[in-house]
């Protein structure tokens, strides 16, 4: 990938990183693992539930009285509730673990802002923000992200979840076109 | 019979490590896929990495024969397993909104918590976002809450809205999506040819791994389909479970008993009269709504989506009948659901004394009172009364729902 360049901050002393894995063979064991996890206990994968659960968390010591008013969030963390007693935060704490292991062991852990060519890091940092926003954002809205929703759904056969693949896929290819310069 | 509930099995520290662990193998295979790097992610909106497309599908086609077959050995109760609910057009939209939010930031919520803990700066920039995202969205979403529910269509799923077996549905998206594979892969490759990031060495390997993977895939999704998903018939003949609370006549409701659930707020009752019409335009208790035998297996479908707390008492005008609903209701163990003890018959006798002419040696099942006018509920007896005391239930147990709401993302 020659259009991708970092800004490192700790090359010097750093192993070289291992290839990634044959994409086949990450899917397989990926859908081993979403088997799995329907298989014991019966609920799927997830990832921007528990991103939501640990920033109610957070609100709640800026503002408690925001929190306890918004009736959205009242269901996660209101009154006395912890947003953090839920399984969905076990699984995040498992994707941080499971991802930092991997890139540790593989070599491929450094801490570096990936973006393209032409862009600032700052920019990077702005657009990844933005572009986390919208996802946080349309992830509520859907009742569920790119894990929760798309993979879960499709998987199981949910109508609804087919729906919503068909339009995530859709908007990041008609959107693609005019936002190449921020990749390549 | 799977699925189980760690937390309720083992406790909270050690249900929920189970799902640390899941977590882990979760991130980790996102992580080995190269996902914690935002151009392996955009890339495919590109055409030049078609990592997304050939890792998410075949993920998705993996789990998706393993969760059927098993089911279709009876290993795994599909019923019972979280299936996202559909609610179309928010979900369109919101799919639409992480579409944009992955092409301009870069990732989606799961893959850029694994660029975070890759050390990636613009990861944990987007993991911010995920959050403000989220708040924002909690702090206005009563502005649009009609849209925000509407077009809701409860746990409705592919074979059902095409009205096909799951076997054949299994297969054609087993065939569909290997043949999609195929074409990201062939895409991707002549692209990496041009940039000359290939050997061939890698190609051949590449094409044997996809083809075993394909091959594997399209027999099991073949399997899916001829072993079929088990019946209602299938369900009860394994439920060991069901068959020794008939055993042991636990199946069997009290009047008495029904009647305070009716009127118990923390109860949603359901009563279901299997009687032919006949019968039951003649006598019905109030509130209760008429099905053929016939109709239950249908029925099961729009019973889950009640709330929790849904109890379904079955009647018919002794017991048979509504035995044989019984069993169809609770074989998957997603109803929770009793036979009215004594049926209509018995109720009659306990409620509705000198209102009828009893029927000397009526067959079973039968209607055992000489009924002169079809008053439907408007005889006195037929309205509940509602208890002076209450009682704890002996025969009623309140059900844990099987999971339909939030899922992995609530």
């Amino acid at each position: 990938m020659t259009a991708v360049t970092t800004t490192d901050m700790k090359s010097k002393g750093k192993r070289t990183p291992k290839p990634y894995t044959n994409a086949i063979i990450a899917g397989v064991l990926l859908g081993l693992v979403l088997f799995l996890v329907y298989f014991f206990t019966g609920d799927g994968l997830g990832a921007s539930g528990g991103a939501n659960r640990i920033a109610i968390w957070l609100a709640k010591f800026v503002a408690p009285g925001w929190v306890n008013s918004t009736p959205y969030l009242i269901k996660y963390g209101g009154g006395s509730k912890n947003p953090l007693d839920s399984f969905i935060i076990m699984l995040d704490i498992g994707v941080l673990l499971g991802g930092f292991l991997s890139a540790w062991f593989f070599g491929r852990f450094s801490f570096e802002t990936i973006k393209g060519p032409k862009i600032q890091p700052s920019t990077r940092w702005i657009i990844a923000f933005l572009g986390g926003s919208l996802a946080g954002f349309g992830a509520r809205l859907a009742r569920g992200c790119t894990s929760g929703q798309g993979l879960n759904g499709a998987a199981t056969l949910s109508v609804g979840s087919w729906a919503f693949l068909l339009a995530f896929f859709a908007g990041g290819y008609l959107l693609a076109y005019f936002v190449k310069k921020l990749w390549f | 019979m799977a699925p189980f509930d760690p937390v309720e099995a083992f406790g909270k520290p050690l249900g929920y490590l189970i799902f640390v662990l899941f977590g882990m193998g979760f991130g980790a295979t996102l992580e080995i896929a190269g996902f914690g790097l935002a151009h392996k992610l955009v890339g495919q909106f590109y055409f030049k990495d078609q990592t997304v497309f050939k890792t998410m599908f075949t993920s998705v086609l993996v789990a998706m024969v393993l969760i059927f077959l098993t089911a279709g050995m009876g290993w795994l109760d599909y019923d019972r397993i979280f299936v996202p609910s559909t609610y179309l057009w928010p979900g369109v939209l919101g799919g639409l909104l992480l579409g944009i939010g992955i092409i301009v930031g870069g990732y989606c919520p799961g893959t850029s918590m694994v660029s975070s803990a890759s050390g990636h700066l613009d990861g944990i920039f987007f993991v911010a976002g995920v959050m403000a995202g989220g708040l924002l969205f909690g702090s206005v979403v009563d502005s649009f809450w009609e849209f925000y529910n509407s077009s809701y269509m409860g746990r409705f799923t592919l074979p059902e809205w095409l009205g096909v077996s799951t076997g054949v549905i299994v297969f054609v998206a087993v065939v569909f999506g290997v043949l999609l594979v195929w074409g990201s892969d062939a895409i991707e490759k002549r692209w990496k040819r041009r940039e000359g990031a290939l050997t061939e060495e890698e190609v051949k390997r590449d094409r044997k791994i996809l083809g075993v993977v394909s091959v594997a895939l399209i027999l099991g999704a073949l399997a899916v389909m001829i072993i079929g998903q088990p019946t209602l018939a299938d369900a009860w003949n394994n439920n060991v479970e069901k068959q020794a609370l008939m055993a042991e006549g636990k199946h069997l409701v009290p009047a008495e008993e029904m009647t305070q659930a009716i009127y118990d707020p923390l109860i949603n009752p359901i009563l279901l009269d299997v009687r032919n019409e006949r019968d039951y335009n003649l006598y019905h208790l109030e509130g209760a709504r008429r099905v053929d035998l016939e109709a239950i297996p249908g029925l099961i479908e729009e019973l889950l989506n009640e709330p929790d707390g849904t109890v379904v008492f079955v009647m018919s005008n002794d017991e048979a009948a509504a035995v044989e609903a019984w069993k169809m209701l609770v074989a998957k163990n997603t109803v929770n659901a009793y036979v009215l003890k004594g049926g209509i018959n018995g109720w009659i006798e306990e409620f509705g004394e000198g209102e009828f002419v009893p029927i000397e040696d009526h067959p079973d099942d039968a209607l055992g009172w000489i009924i002169p006018e079809a008053r439907g509920d408007k005889w006195p007896s037929a309205i509940p009364e509602q208890p002076h005391e209450t009682k704890p239930y002996e025969i009623i147990k309140l059900q844990k729902k099987a999971p339909t709401g939030a899922g992995g993302c609530g």
